[in-house]
């Protein structure tokens, strides 16, 4: 009884040590209060306040901005869709930079949300012979159409299914979300995703201080750190505000339609009845909410 | 008081040698420093040291993990031969293939951790502290089996090794139930790491019903193969016996796997050219490179080269029965698999991209660098525990010699 007793004392005291040793070791408590974050989806609504709060100081501290961070849920009216028209679309890449802008994107590693694909008439869609590093003079070129991809937000997406710690999940508006504080980095999504929509902070995200958009969403357009996946969230923080997203306003040739699958009245409805629609990959079964069509 | 006098007694083995042990184990420090050089590259720059990017956003380190599950794996299904053949050193075969095991499992967990662009997250996988996405995720489950692998092997082996120790009857009911169990386990653990592959629609190079079957068929080659110059070693230098006809068996048992593994890859190779649809891409840039593109062509054909000339080797049976060609035959299949695995496998899976786009990687110095450290790491903490039941196997270290020592040391000053 006494042996077993001096070495459980002599374990606890040993876990004891370790702790303490790992937590001295050059970690001050704002890191351990980071380490110890839960999962945004299991914290009741204090929590999330708390939580958002401390955010906003790291922000303060890190970027030497007051950050708007919003954590305002779906409203469950909403069902939100996308419709981009192949015909209209010139390839000029607006979409791509307003994106990266409104979303915080890192400038330097570079990542970019949207991938715009030129593609040959003669050859339809065809992702063998796209070309997404095109660099005319000018667009559209002769015999070339476009295709911007972004993240299709899957009604069966497979990047969630596959992700080891719920850190992706769908929202009830059908916005495919990340829980940056809970992503582990490893990039089984990524490998999952059929249409390249989600890209990894290679390196610690460089973004020039002027450039930051201070107005943003938890699971959306806050600025991100190294080692976690991010990806379109249909600009969450301006469509749960009920506002467009922002590749829609910038589009210089109205190729871009957004609206909620769920109102009949809607602009998206109307394409997806009315007009020739097509989705990516639609052999996979993702059942993406992102439409393809032909408007003229 | 017996478990801590167990402990200061290994400890005092391992490190106690002869000159080549020490050279040895200077050897693999060397090259524990030197990888870890590039791992702390890694650390402090993050992944953006290795060559992953976007569209190929797995590469070698998933590849090594993907190759140490499939030796572990292999490890312990010699355990079936042993007892079908009845081989006469079957306690030291199972105690040997399972410390291979519990080593190589540890090593995919650093290849895990390496790959993974938040470490100290990786509590977020265990239960209840965490949320694993189990059972939909197939990591978790691969997290799951290789756990439940590891501990399954390390409570065999270390009981079977302390039981000897202490010079008590092992529980012989446990011992062969948990063995028996590390079989299914054993083939568990590559199946689930070939579905973590197999399952994603997205990368039709993977998407083969055949790939799991030909994980553990590759395994069968590569895991025998170890402890086939292991146990030569063991025989050389300790009193470990095991008889040349044994060896032989191995290496018939292997054929029979490298013909399997052979037969699956035909047989992937004839669908996919016959068929002759888009997706034969993949093959195409693994096997003759696309354009310009022939960067991973020279690692496709050394695997497909060596593993052919290993198999040969191996199957006429002048060449198998001699150990010299054996040894040869063990060392290039080792190698086929390992580049099969580590480059083979993954990189086509992601060129081209799920776009149509190419990003041509090779490993990084960084993603090497961090591998080799793995493998010293590894080797180290194998090599070690090699010490340790050699010591109790063949070398009477037993808790009585211990008792004895430490008497006749304190008797000495008295005496003097």
């Amino acid at each position: 009884m006494k042996k077993n007793n001096s070495r459980r004392s002599f374990l606890k005291n040993l876990s004891v040590a370790t702790f303490s040793t790992l937590a001295l070791a050059g970690c001050d408590m704002r890191a351990i209060d980071e380490f110890l974050t839960k999962n945004f989806r299991v914290l009741s609504k204090k929590e999330k306040e708390d939580l958002i709060h401390k955010l906003k100081i790291s922000y303060r501290k890190k970027y030497g901005k007051e950050f708007q961070i919003s954590d305002k849920p779906a409203t469950g009216g909403e069902l939100f869709g996308y419709a981009l028209d192949l015909s209209r679309c010139i390839g000029c890449r607006r979409c791509v930079y307003a994106c990266v802008e409104e979303n915080n994107q890192s400038r330097d590693p570079q990542v970019q949300w949207i991938q715009v694909l030129q593609m040959e008439k003669v050859r339809g869609i065809d992702f063998a012979h796209a070309n997404v590093y095109y660099n005319p003079e000018k667009v559209p070129e002769e015999g070339h159409f476009y295709i911007p991809i972004a993240c299709q937000q899957c009604e069966n997406p497979p990047c969630v299914k596959v992700c080891p710690v719920k850190a992706t999940w769908k929202a009830p508006d059908g916005i495919v979300v990340i829980d940056y504080n809970w992503c582990i980095g490893c990039r089984y999504c990524m490998a999952a995703c059929p249409y390249g929509a989600r890209h990894f902070n290679w390196a610690e995200p460089g973004i020039p201080e002027e450039k930051l958009n201070t107005d943003t969403h938890y699971l959306g357009n806050r600025p991100r750190i190294k080692g976690v996946v991010e990806k379109c969230t249909f600009c969450i923080q301006r469509v749960r505000e009920n506002l467009y997203p922002v590749c829609v306003e910038i589009c210089p040739v109205g190729a871009r339609k957004f609206g909620n699958l769920l109102d009949e009245e809607s602009e998206v409805r109307y394409i997806i009845e009315n007009k020739r629609v097509l989705v990516l990959k639609e052999e996979l079964n993702t059942q993406p909410k992102f439409f393809y069509f032909f408007g003229v | 008081m017996n478990f801590l006098r167990f402990v200061t007694g290994s400890i005092r083995i391992i490190l106690h040698g002869k000159k080549n042990y020490y050279y040895w184990l200077g050897f693999l420090l060397l090259l524990l420093l030197w990888g870890a050089s590039g791992y702390a590259k890694q650390l402090n720059e993050g992944l953006i040291a290795t060559h992953m990017r976007d569209s190929v956003s797995w590469a070698f380190y998933i590849g090594n993990f993907t190759f140490l599950v499939g030796v572990a794996a292999a490890a312990v299904m010699l355990v079936v031969p042993a007892y079908v053949y009845n081989w006469k050193p079957i306690k030291e075969v199972v105690i040997f293939g399972e410390l291979l095991a519990v080593s190589a499992v540890i090593m995919c967990i650093g290849f895990i951790m390496v790959d993974i662009g938040n470490p100290q997250r990786f509590w977020h996988m265990l239960p209840i502290l965490g949320t694993l996405n189990f059972p939909r995720s197939m990591l978790s489950w691969d997290f799951f089996v290789l756990f439940i692998y590891l501990l399954v092997n390390f409570i065999v082996v270390s009981h079977l090794l302390y039981s000897i120790f202490i010079k008590k009857e092992y529980n012989k009911s446990l011992v062969q139930a948990l063995v028996l169990f590390s079989i299914p386990m054993a083939v568990s653990i590559h199946t689930v790491t070939a579905f973590l592959y197999n399952a994603l629609p997205a990368r039709p190079y993977w998407n083969s019903a055949l790939l799991a079957p030909r994980f553990l068929a590759s395994a069968f080659c590569s895991g025998p193969a170890i402890l086939l110059i292991l146990f030569q070693i063991l025989r050389k230098y300790t009193k470990f016996e095991i008889q040349d006809k044994v060896l032989w068996k191995i290496a018939e048992y292997m054929v029979y796997a490298m013909s399997i593994y052979l037969f699956f890859s035909i047989a992937e190779f004839f669908k996919e050219f016959y068929s002759d649809t888009e997706h034969i891409i993949f093959w195409k840039y693994l096997l003759f490179g696309i354009g310009n593109n022939r960067e991973i062509v020279f690692y496709s054909w050394s695997s497909i080269i060596m593993g052919t000339a290993a198999f040969f080797l191996y199957l006429i049976p002048t060449t198998r029965k001699n150990l010299f060609t054996m040894n040869i035959g063990a060392i290039l299949i080792y190698a086929s698999v390992y580049i099969e695995k580590g480059i083979a496998l993954v990189i086509p899976g992601f060129t081209p991209d799920v776009l149509g786009q190419f990003y041509i990687y090779t490993p990084s110095m960084v993603e090497i660098k961090t591998a080799v450290m793995i493998f010293a790491l590894g080797s180290l903490l194998f090599t070690f525990l090699v010490k340790i039941a050699i010591a109790i196997l063949f070398e009477g270290y037993d808790i009585t010699a211990l008792v004895r020592k430490k008497a006749s040391k304190e008797a000495q000053p008295a005496v003097a």
